[in-house]
């Protein structure tokens, strides 16, 4: 086995190898990061503090892919090495998914929102 | 399986990555990953819903008139606390210590209980003002979406007082550890859910 294993090994002594528990620090670092990702988009929203609507909502957005990347790295111990990549695997996966479900329907429905409108005249389209 | 553990490597020839993964139980984690990607599509398809049928109020009340953002943060810490105090669980697991790992998983559950409770006072108090799931495409999928992660977290404690059952019967078993670690996921993942809910259905419909 690898130094590395052994290390390991040690460090969760009762545990089988190959899975990731975390420790203490990462955790409550995670949790630190959490609390502050959080608190700012409310805080954001609360008091209106940009003054301007597209703004805070790209910054919250923004706000919420870094924190559940923290929640990914920090709490589910996510690594491209855990399960030979598999793990990572799946996860671009859906990822991928679930871009083409959230982008496909929002962007089909709103062009059906606004070519359904009453008043829309029928005679210009091409 | 146990009997694999203790053989030295010198005995046994495998393939490098294919070590440790009987005995492990994380092989169950790839698949208990696989279930939860499928889970991610089903919020998926809802974060659509109601991205599509969010703005249709139908002359009813809209995300400003309804929501209450301190209580929202209220809840969402609930949820938040529970987390790291499932990873103090399972830190405890990995030491063996039972005792202080149940400690934590009760306090999970109470945090977890905490957030059911208020998620259900926040949609009684929709539903007492007359926004119900059936007055408008704004509010059926509100209740769609936001009621599922609510179920998702309902499971979750129902499935966490199970396992501390069978811990207080059979103690730190590999069987118990692994759906230990099923749990610890599956909690987690919530808390990555409410993320998008707390972010995409109260803060930006209070921007709307």
């Amino acid at each position: 086995m690898s130094t590395g294993h052994q290390a390991d090994a040690k460090h969760h002594a009762r545990l089988h190898h190959g899975v990731d528990h975390g420790s203490l620090k990462g955790y409550l670092t995670g949790f630190g990061l959490s609390v502050l990702l959080t608190a700012i988009p409310f805080w954001l929203v609360m008091s209106n503090a940009l003054g301007n609507q597209t703004a805070s909502a790209i910054a919250i957005m923004g706000f919420a892919v870094v924190q559940i990347v923290v929640h990914m790295v920090f709490f589910l111990h996510m690594n491209t090495r855990s399960e030979s990549g598999w793990i990572m695997m799946a996860l671009i996966f859906t990822l991928i998914l679930v871009v083409i479900t959230l982008t496909g329907s929002l962007w089909v429905m709103y062009h059906l929102n606004t070519n359904m409108m009453p008043g829309h005249d029928m005679g210009q389209m091409p | 399986m146990a009997l694999a553990h203790d053989v030295t490597d010198d005995t046994i020839f495998h393939l490098e990555d294919d070590h440790g993964h009987a005995e492990s139980g994380s092989s169950t984690m790839l698949g208990f990953w696989m279930y939860l990607m499928s889970d991610c599509l089903i919020f998926a398809m809802l974060f659509a819903v109601y991205g599509v049928l969010g703005g249709n109020y139908a002359a009813g009340p809209a995300p400003k008139d309804l929501f209450d953002l301190p209580l929202v943060a209220l809840n969402t810490s609930m949820l938040l606390l529970s987390s790291i105090t499932y990873g103090f669980a399972m830190l405890e697991m990995a030491k063996g210590r039972v005792g202080p790992m149940q400690a934590w998983l009760v306090i999970t559950g109470l945090f977890g209980l905490a957030f059911i409770g208020i998620e259900l006072y926040e949609f009684a108090h929709l539903i007492h003002e007359g926004a119900t799931p059936q007055r408008s495409g704004f509010l059926s999928s509100f209740f769609a979406l936001v009621g599922t992660h609510g179920l998702h977290v309902t499971f979750g404690l129902v499935w966490l007082v199970v396992l501390m059952v069978q811990v207080s019967k059979h103690g730190l078993i590999a069987a118990n550890q692994r759906r230990l670690m099923c749990l610890s996921m599956f909690w987690h993942f919530l808390d990555v859910i409410w993320i998008g809910v707390f972010t995409f259905v109260y803060l930006m419909g209070m921007l709307r």
